[in-house]
């Protein structure tokens, strides 16, 4: 497996009056063409932390991130980013939400061409018929399938997801995570998400990568999702390997999420030495 | 005849030439004791039937009943418990729940509502933060402090209109279990309105779809024979679990397609590959307009045949 995202060994700290705060610690992830990755854990514990250094919002403080053999510097439309709320321009209707960013990126294409673009993105993510009204019009649920459209519309290499259905209600959040993996399959786009809910990572997911809590987060456990696409809720749903995958997941975050693999691993070798002593 | 009961309620708003109904033909039988989920899309409905029920709104036709007597006003018999937890950020957890008690029992003496109010406090496990004013909790912890304010009242029936919506997954998951450990100590009547399936199976007796407006009404009445305490780990495994749940989901995403606005036209996305916004000045006034690049262009391969 050839590895397109590389994440090695980001730790992210912040200074304090107390000294220095280490909120992520040595995390180490590898993202392959194609894969969709979720991050999961406790609130606070990081996550949001990690997929902003991704996204080239927050600077890292010591390793490195690697998009498609290119080192990542900063924030790019190379990834596009879906945030837990759409943060749309109220004053700009959907579809000239949507062209802001279009515009840019595709600045030698003709105006038609360009509106063209985010048409058939809003039309996918079922905005057919409302594309020309305001966010104030729009119900959330219709609000962030504007930052979906926007997101994709950019044609970008990596697409970013923070807890994108965190605010919206389990059947709306239902119909979205249909509208994602239909644009995810057209487009064989590299994702990482962000969430907290269990079923949400089982069901969208290649693999769910979990989180220890932090302070000082790193890799916890990694989860094959091994589920044939397209996937079908309601067969997933009688599945009990599902069920399986669901309990690990549920059982990382309530009894081993405080446990450190890496120290664990730097105690072993410790532990040894007394012994033979 | 039932504890709580609905019958033919329907309810609109607005004016005649412009009415949007939003229930129709509600009918809904609850005992007392009884735990009942009712389950829906967002902006269905839910929200006016809680209304009816509290008493805040009154129904166009039809009437409801409980225990035999007419709705009329709101009042402390009907306890409800709001996503936003309309606490009032000026007084202390102990205060805000004391001025709910200090009303509705201003007969009793000062040491039996003092008592009433720390028993109330202890049972949502909020002894530590009795001093704290709401800005200093949690969501979560502001949501104890609500429902320990309304169960305080001691009311015959308590209506929850999506308590949890607001919270995060996991302290969801914590308070479920609070409130279920609740009704097993107070055997209330209870009706909990939520969007999440799963919250609805974990804590009710019965979950019951509401279909989606205009003129939503109530499915079928699933029960939930699954025996309590519950655990959530547990009924993960739990064909009756699985089934209920899958029944519930099938039935209200089968208005989906009902839902779903239907619009054909022919669309075609431009095969066009993103500039590289890192290596251009920008288009400004000398930069020569270039051509955009597309994808078939990229994928054009030059074969090289050796004579």
């Amino acid at each position: 497996m050839s590895s397109y995202l590389e994440i090695s060994k980001i730790t992210k700290t912040y200074a304090t009056p107390k000294g220095p705060a280490v909120i992520v610690k040595d995390f180490d992830l590898k993202i392959a063409k194609g894969e969709f990755v979720s991050l999961i854990g406790h609130s606070g514990c990081g996550k949001s932390t990690v997929l902003s250094m991704v996204a080239g919002l927050n600077d890292v403080t010591e390793g490195g991130i690697v998009l498609a053999g290119k080192e990542l510097a900063g924030p790019g439309p190379d990834r596009g980013v879906v945030f837990q709320s759409p943060c749309l321009l109220p004053w700009l209707t959907a579809f000239e939400n949507v062209m802001l960013g279009v515009d840019q990126a595709f600045w030698t294409a003709d105006k038609a061409e360009r509106a063209a673009i985010a048409e058939y993105y809003l039309t996918v993510v079922g905005l057919g018929d409302s594309m020309h009204k305001r966010p104030h019009e729009l119900s959330q649920g219709m609000r962030q399938r504007v930052g979906i459209a926007r997101a994709f519309a950019l044609s970008p290499k990596m697409l970013l997801l923070d807890e994108p259905f965190g605010m919206l209600d389990s059947l709306t959040r239902v119909e979205l995570h249909g509208v994602l993996l239909e644009l995810w399959r057209r487009n064989q786009i590299t994702a990482l998400m962000v969430t907290h809910d269990v079923d949400e990572a089982i069901f969208l997911s290649d693999r769910v990568v979990c989180m220890t809590d932090g302070p000082a987060a790193e890799v916890g456990e990694i989860i094959h999702v091994p589920f044939p696409r397209p996937r079908d809720r309601k067969a997933l749903m009688e599945d009990p390997e599902y069920y399986r995958i669901r309990e690990q997941l549920i059982d990382f975050l309530e009894h081993r999420a405080h446990e450190r693999p890496s120290q664990a691993a730097r105690a072993h070798p410790s532990a040894l030495a007394t012994a033979t002593a | 005849m039932s504890f709580l009961e609905v019958k033919s309620v329907n309810k609109g708003f607005g004016p005649a030439h412009a009415r949007s109904e939003i229930l129709g033909n509600i009918n809904l039988s609850i005992e007392e004791g009884e735990f009942v989920a009712i389950v829906g899309y967002s902006g269905t409905g839910k929200t006016t039937l809680m209304s009816l029920l509290a008493g805040l709104l009154k129904p166009d036709t039809g009437t409801i009943t409980l225990g035999g007597e007419p709705i009329g006003e709101p009042g402390p018999d009907r306890g409800i418990v709001f996503q936003n937890y309309s606490l009032l950020p000026w007084l202390t957890v102990y205060e805000n729940i004391a001025l709910a008690v200090d009303q509705v029992f201003g007969d009793w003496s000062a040491e039996k509502r003092r008592e009433h109010v720390e028993r109330h406090i202890a049972m949502v496990n909020l002894t530590p933060a009795r001093n704290k004013v709401p800005r200093e909790l949690s969501g979560g912890m502001r949501q104890r402090v609500s429902v320990a304010r309304t169960l305080a009242m001691n009311p015959k029936i308590l209506l929850l209109d999506e308590p949890l919506g607001a919270l995060d997954a996991l302290t969801r998951a914590t308070l479920q279990d609070e409130i279920a450990r609740i009704w097993e100590s107070e055997k209330k009547t209870v009706v909990l309105i939520t969007n999440d399936p799963d919250e609805g199976i974990y804590l009710a007796d019965r979950i019951i779809p509401l279909t989606p407006g205009p003129r939503a009404t109530l499915g079928p009445s699933i029960p939930i024979p699954l025996p309590r305490p519950r655990d959530r780990t547990a009924i993960n495994h739990d064909p009756a679990f699985k089934a209920i749940r899958t029944r519930v989901l099938e039935f209200l995403l089968g208005f989906q397609e009902m839902r779903k606005t239907t619009l054909s036209k022919n669309l075609l996305l431009p095969d066009l590959v993103p500039e590289d916004l890192t290596q251009r000045g920008g288009p400004g006034l000398f930069t020569a307009r270039r051509r955009p690049v597309r994808r078939g262009e990229l994928k054009r391969e030059e074969i090289v045949i050796r004579t």
